[in-house]
């Protein structure tokens, strides 16, 4: 990067050091205002993404290897016990599957007959989150896949329980995520009891969202679970989100102070789903 | 003549290498926003020592990487970098024959003026976080700086008798 020549200990002065700072500086100006108002540096980012990839594989080793250390020397003892549990799981998992069917159909049908458009089912795939921290300033995590295997800006991200955040930036082979508890991140939920339609907004706090537009009478209380309205148009509707775990009404506010606790266990899960919904599905 | 410049840049190459993982290494939640600038403080440390081979240029460099892998504006940690390390050159005479506490209490001041950039940035850009998160990693970064300090000192020494 630069040339330079002759001994290090020389105390002579380092040339042209104020044009080239200046330089850099503005051209550190021009990228950032670039990067804020238009998306022209995505493969400027993506390139570097992809120098970067080994790093981060490098760091994500040692994880990984702890965990398949963890995992090969299990003892058997534990082993059997666990399938044992899997196996009961499985049982109680299939047999709500087979109620779920017998639903779906009806649902479908009564559908029919209301002339409404068929849900459209989405299409899922699981990606592994690497052991990689990103941005300090937001709740942000790194995917094992991008947008060589199809993932998009704005992709809903799922895990077992519930919604985990959705896809900010793609590089070809890892994706950066926004959870849901992010500070600028708001997501368009509706209550599952009575349909109640709101925003959940995070918090910057792991567990906790806030759902800050609810007015003093609305009818919302402890306990109630919140699941995606699917207006915002990013995410489906239907799933989980968050379950309410405070309702304060005050009343010389003109808001109730609601809180509420995500379903998904944000800061503990490993691996995730992406939802492929509507349109992305047919294209494929 | 080139030779001697190798066997002098691996080690500083090594240095930095392992700064940008722990950089990106997971910390547990509580603990993660106390983490040191690692980064700042090898640009800090070898701006001082090499003014000549790893001054602003490599900064910047540094800090776009940063930039990429914390998915920032890119340009907003290589700008922020680039300053701390011309204020290093440019003192770097003057850094070299102060004692640990006084060289501490700089390095202090240029952790704080790298993360007051970075605020003043998100501020322009409109994104928010909390002040902990900022002012955090001067004091950690301040605090491991001096054995920071006697370890890449012994690194530069091997690095030169080795040459």
């Amino acid at each position: 990067m630069v040339a330079s020549r002759g001994n290090n200990s020389n105390p002579a002065r380092i040339p042209a050091l104020g044009i080239r700072v200046i330089v850099l500086m503005l051209i550190s100006i021009l990228l950032m205002y670039f990067d804020q108002r238009q998306n022209h540096l995505d493969a400027v980012r993506k390139a570097i993404g992809v120098a970067v990839y080994p790093l981060q594989l490098v760091v994500d080793a040692p994880v990984r290897f702890w965990e398949w250390l963890g995992e090969s020397t299990t003892s058997r003892n534990e082993l059997q016990l666990e399938v044992g549990r899997l196996k009961a799981e499985r049982l109680l998992t299939n047999a709500r599957l087979q109620r779920l069917t017998a639903l779906e159909a009806e649902n479908a049908r009564l559908r029919a007959l209301l002339d409404a458009r068929a849900k459209v089912r989405d299409q899922v795939r699981v990606a592994e989150i690497m052991a990689v921290d990103a941005n300090p300033y937001e709740h942000n995590l790194v995917i094992d896949i991008g947008s060589r295997d199809g993932v998009y800006d704005g992709q809903a991200i799922v895990d077992a329980d519930g919604v985990v955040g959705q896809v900010i930036a793609t590089g070809l082979m890892t994706a950066q995520a926004v959870l849901i508890s992010d500070t600028d991140h708001a997501l368009p939920v509706e209550v599952n009891r009575n349909g109640l339609r709101t925003i959940a907004v995070g918090t910057g706090e792991i567990d906790r969202l806030d759902l800050p537009f609810l007015p003093n009478n609305a009818d919302i209380q402890t306990g109630d679970l919140l699941v995606t309205s699917g207006l915002g148009g990013a995410f489906p509707a239907g799933y989980p989100v968050a379950v309410v775990d405070g309702v304060t009404r005050m009343p010389q506010e003109p808001f109730a102070d609601v809180t509420a606790k995500p379903a998904a266990a944000l800061d503990q899960v490993r691996e995730v789903m992406l939802i492929w919904s509507g349109p992305a599905v047919e294209e494929q | 003549m080139s030779r001697d410049r190798d066997s002098r840049r691996l080690p500083v190459i090594a240095t930095l290498l392992v700064g940008l993982m722990l950089t990106i290494l997971p910390l547990p939640e509580g603990i993660e926003q106390f983490r040191p600038d690692w980064l700042a403080l090898l640009v800090i440390f070898w701006a001082m020592q090499l003014p000549r081979t790893w001054s602003i240029g490599t900064a910047w460099i540094i800090g776009i990487i940063l930039d990429v892998s914390y998915g920032t504006l890119l340009g907003q940690h290589a700008l922020a970098l680039c300053v701390i390390a011309f204020i290093t050159v440019r003192f770097h005479l003057l850094m070299r024959v102060f004692p640990l506490s006084q060289l501490s209490a700089t390095v202090f001041a240029l952790l704080a003026l790298y993360q007051f950039l970075l605020f003043w940035i998100n501020g322009v850009a409109g994104v928010t976080a909390q002040a902990m998160d900022y002012w955090a990693p001067v004091i950690t970064g301040t605090l491991v700086w001096p054995f920071l300090y006697m370890f890449l000192s012994g690194v530069r020494d091997r690095a030169r008798a080795g040459a």
